[in-house]
């Protein structure tokens, strides 16, 4: 849903002052961090200002994090420097950040619910004394919230409020304790549209006062509002610097997935006149978010043989819960399921498995693989059946190693079978997933992020053997925040936003800027078909 | 091949690491000894004639020996009833609890079948001790498989209930014409035979045959692999296909099942008749047991062998050196200390990738 933000006039237009010509508060040059797989930041330059809302846009992986996180003393930049009022700082433990007045809102709150709103506060104060004086922290906190519109109720157990009140007091909590920069990491992920706006007026005055703001989003359309200065994140580099004057949704869409539009070669396109039955069937789908899941709300989806389904969105828009929800990890609520054209609302994964249905999830450590064990052991955990013999009093190691080996042999991969799946390469722990999934022709694959972590050649094999796979009749839901790769692939797309498909076209009806459009929030220029 | 020189490299790092993991064992032994030395020395105690004391009256003679075997087979037993669960992670404290159950259950019925052969009494026995443990099991291991309540806790509160329970037959109903706190003496087919004179009885044979098959099952079969997934990554056990609740439900029951056998050995071998508050923290023993040794089927062996020579020596003590049978629970607290603070005595190489 898209947040119906307004301001009053007067903030934006003190927000369209530049403030170029003032010394930066802060300023970060040539921030670098790899991670094993991955250059999370590259010569990151950033600058920020008091009386500034600045953010930081970008796709998930795009580095956002990781930057603030050096920010915020998490990580050790392997290179670069922060200078603060143009001094430079060693930045080496959150406490370290604090102590410089950096303050960080998370996405899932740090409070404690068994405390009142007082003394949560009173826990994070740097002055806080031995005998705590809680109708005095209370006198500061009513001070800082008339002031600043963060009105609460400050006696009551945090466990009793909402979550927007309890972001006020994750608020009320930095400023007390004395931070003068504030990152926000999505900070209206979590709230309703009325508490969004809320926040931005609280963050507009905030600006006025002299304090510096960092927001982390995906939603262009707030940023638009109430940003003064954006930066745009891609692959780990800084891919553009701007003013919001100078910004409109177009030209950050193209910085943040890129301009280049991709050489499509489709491929053939299925059969329209004949309809199979489909193998998957959502129907009217709601599921429950627990904790920090998303839930998804009234999914219709219907996958054919032969077919692949794309599905486009910026991760955390229940992308994750499609895919289980594909599997049977979690149920549905409301609605109907069937696989293979029977009902499947309380089918166990092992019968979903047993019946074809292969799994590629987005994160192949946590979600895949158990880490001490062999390769070899791995391939075999999803068909045990398969290989155990004498009723299941041994298992046929040989029978699963001529299988890898054929799997690999067919990929072009090689692995080796014998080490422990710990001490694999994320690539390496990538294509053994692969193999296992995609091997002994399953009848739906449920794939996420694939290629995450493959060099290009590996990458090509697997797209391969997902078009290999729709020839011979196989349905396909891919999962990927990679558009050029759901273009390629995909005969038809959907796009998932906060738990709902807010888009559904063939590749050929649509372009990048529609689907950008939609995976961030925005209306969509020509009326999603849905 | 590759695979080849794969599996070379791995048959010396792991032939690396037992000797290192046996290394590592006999210092923190000596060292959990020294510690227990500088104790006995405060005490004014000599602790090297202790140690001596100690070895001389287990292992110094044939009868010795023996009783060291019957202190050591409950421990092995219940040592297994803990490391089966613990390898689907879960956490079996109740032990104790379900080894009374067994034992009341088994009791039920050499009181009840007196007329029966021992050739089908013993094996019924088995059977309802198994089922009274299991039974007991049963309740943590379905509660933590809906998530309504962690196994640890509901195990350890049921140990405090079985032996009320124990209690309210054997005064109420089953006591023996003499006294009130036991049975009669069970009929002699109901007692597993002994072996050679000594105390020690069939249920070595039990415990040693328990053992192996826990090592082939978790190495060999499809469910040990299955279970070895589940205690490695669930999530990913789960997406792949292994029913998590089933085992979760299924192998709390075998271990309370296993703690049961545990607990008709007892009643039916060494005491031959059911007594409230017969067992003094055989399962809280096992526990430690299979904690010390991580759960490993040789660990639990050995582990088992040295805490029965450490309590059987420890009565000794008493006698010799006058001290309260209470010091040795000092050194096995000692142990399991410097065990769980996983010294590194020796810097592991790491293996190359």
């Amino acid at each position: 849903m898209p947040p119906s933000s307004s301001f009053p006039p007067t903030l934006l237009s003190q927000a369209s002052e530049p403030a170029i010509r003032k010394q930066p508060i802060l300023s970060l040059r040539g921030i670098t961090r790899r991670f094993p797989l991955v250059l999370a930041n590259d010569h990151i330059d950033l600058d920020i200002y008091s009386g500034e809302i600045h953010a930081l846009l970008g796709e998930n992986g795009a580095g956002k994090s990781t930057l603030m996180k050096i920010l915020y003393g998490f990580y050790r930049a392997d290179s670069g420097s922060i200078c603060m009022n143009g001094n430079p700082v060693k930045i080496h433990s959150p406490a370290d950040a604090r102590n410089l007045s950096i303050g960080m809102l998370f996405q899932d709150f740090s409070l404690i619910p068994a405390l009142t709103v007082a003394e949560n506060i009173a826990l994070f104060l740097r002055d806080l004394k031995q005998i705590i004086d809680l109708r005095q922290v209370d006198r500061r906190i009513q001070d800082l919230a008339a002031r600043y519109n963060l009105q609460i109720r400050s006696q009551v157990k945090v466990a009793e409020l909402s979550i927007g009140e309890q972001q006020k007091v994750e608020i009320l909590k930095l400023l007390l304790s004395g931070s003068k920069i504030l990152i926000l990491d999505e900070p209206t992920r979590v709230l309703a549209p009325h508490e969004i706006d809320a926040l931005y007026q609280v963050l507009s005055s905030l600006r006025v006062d002299g304090y510096a703001i960092i927001l982390i989003t995906h939603k262009m359309k707030e940023v638009l509002e109430c940003a003064d200065r954006l930066t745009i994140l891609r692959g780990g580099s800084v891919a553009a610097s701007m003013l919001r004057t100078e910004a409109n949704e177009q030209k950050l869409i193209e910085c943040m997935f890129g301009k280049e539009m991709p050489g499509i070669s489709r491929p053939p396109e299925a059969d329209t006149n004949f309809k199979p039955a489909p193998i998957l069937k959502l129907h009217g789908v709601t599921t429950r978010g627990e904790g920090a899941a998303t839930s998804l709300k009234d999914i219709d989806l219907e996958i054919y043989p032969g077919e692949i389904v794309g599905v486009a969105g910026v991760s955390g828009n229940g992308q994750k819960e499609l895919g289980d929800l594909a599997l049977g990890m979690i149920p549905c609520a409301r609605g109907e399921k069937r696989l293979f054209g029977r009902q499947a609302a309380h089918l166990s994964i092992r019968e979903a498995r047993r019946q074809g249905v292969a799994f590629i999830p987005e994160n192949p450590l946590a979600m895949a693989s158990v880490p001490f064990m062999t390769v070899l052991e791995n391939l075999a955990l999803t068909r045990p059946w398969r290989y155990s013999r004498r009723s299941g009093w041994s298992m046929d190691w040989t029978a699963v190693q001529k299988d890898a080996q054929d799997g690999l042999k067919k990929m072009d991969y090689s692995l080796p079978l014998y080490t422990l799946a710990r001490s694999l390469s994320g690539g390496n722990l990538q294509r053994m997933v692969i193999i296992r999934e995609l091997g002994l022709g399953p009848r739906l694959i449920v794939a996420s992020y694939v290629t995450r972590g493959l060099d290009v050649q590996s990458t090509l094999a697997a797209r391969q053997a997902l078009l290999d796979a729709r020839q011979n009749g196989t349905g396909v839901l891919l999962i990927s925040e990679d558009l050029e790769e759901l273009f390629t692939l995909s005969d038809r797309l959907i796009v998932l936003f906060e738990g709902r498909i807010v888009g559904a076209f063939t590749p050929a009806e649509t372009d990048f800027h529609q689907v950008g459009y939609l995976m961030t929030g925005s209306k969509a220029e020509h009326g999603a078909k849905h | 091949m590759a695979q080849n020189t794969d599996t070379k490299r791995r048959a010396t790092l792991i032939s690396q690491k037992t000797a290192n993991a046996v290394l590592r064992y006999l210092l923190m032994l000596l060292l959990a000894l020294a510690l227990f030395g500088v104790i006995l020395l405060l005490l004014g105690k000599n602790p090297v004639q202790s140690y001596v004391d100690i070895f001389r009256s287990t292992l110094g003679s044939a009868y010795g020996f023996s009783e060291v075997v019957v202190a050591m087979v409950p421990m092995l037993i219940t040592a297994v009833a803990v490391a089966l669960p613990s390898r689907v992670g879960l956490i079996n404290v109740g032990v104790e609890g379900q080894l009374y159950m067994g034992a009341c259950l088994a009791a039920w019925g050499a009181l009840t079948f007196t007329h029966l052969p021992a050739w089908a009494l013993l094996p019924l026995m088995v059977f309802l001790g198994m089922l009274g443990g299991a039974a007991w099991a049963f309740f943590p291991g379905y509660l933590k498989s809906i998530g309504l309540v962690n196994e640890t806790i509901t195990s350890l509160l049921l140990n405090s209930v079985a032996p009320k329970i124990v209690a309210f037959l054997i005064f109420g109903f089953w006591h023996g014409p003499m006294d009130t706190n036991k049975t009669a003496s069970f009929v002699p087919a109901a007692r597993l035979p002994a072996f050679l004179g000594t105390r020690v009885d069939l249920s070595l044979v039990f415990a040693l045959g328990l053992l192996i098959l826990f090592w082939y099952v978790m190495r060999y079969t499809r469910w040990g692999l299955e279970m070895r997934a589940i205690g490695g990554n669930p999530q990913a056990a789960r997406r792949n296909g292994i029913p998590l609740k089933a085992y979760q439900v299924g192998i709390m029951c075998m271990g309370g099942a296993i703690a049961g056998l545990a607990g008709m050995s007892l009643v039916s071998g060494y005491y031959g008749l059911l007594l409230a508050n017969f067992s003094t923290g055989s399962g809280y023993m096992g526990f430690l047991i299979s904690w010390l040794s991580f759960g490993d089927p040789i660990g639990i062996l050995l582990v088992s062998f040295l805490v029965a020579i450490i309590t059987t020596g420890g009565n000794l003590l008493q006698l010799t050196q006058g001290l309260p049978y209470a010091v040795i629970n000092i050194l096995l607290a000692l142990a399991l200390y410097i065990v769980l603070a996983k010294p590194t005595f020796i810097k592991e190489a790491k293996p190359a990738r």
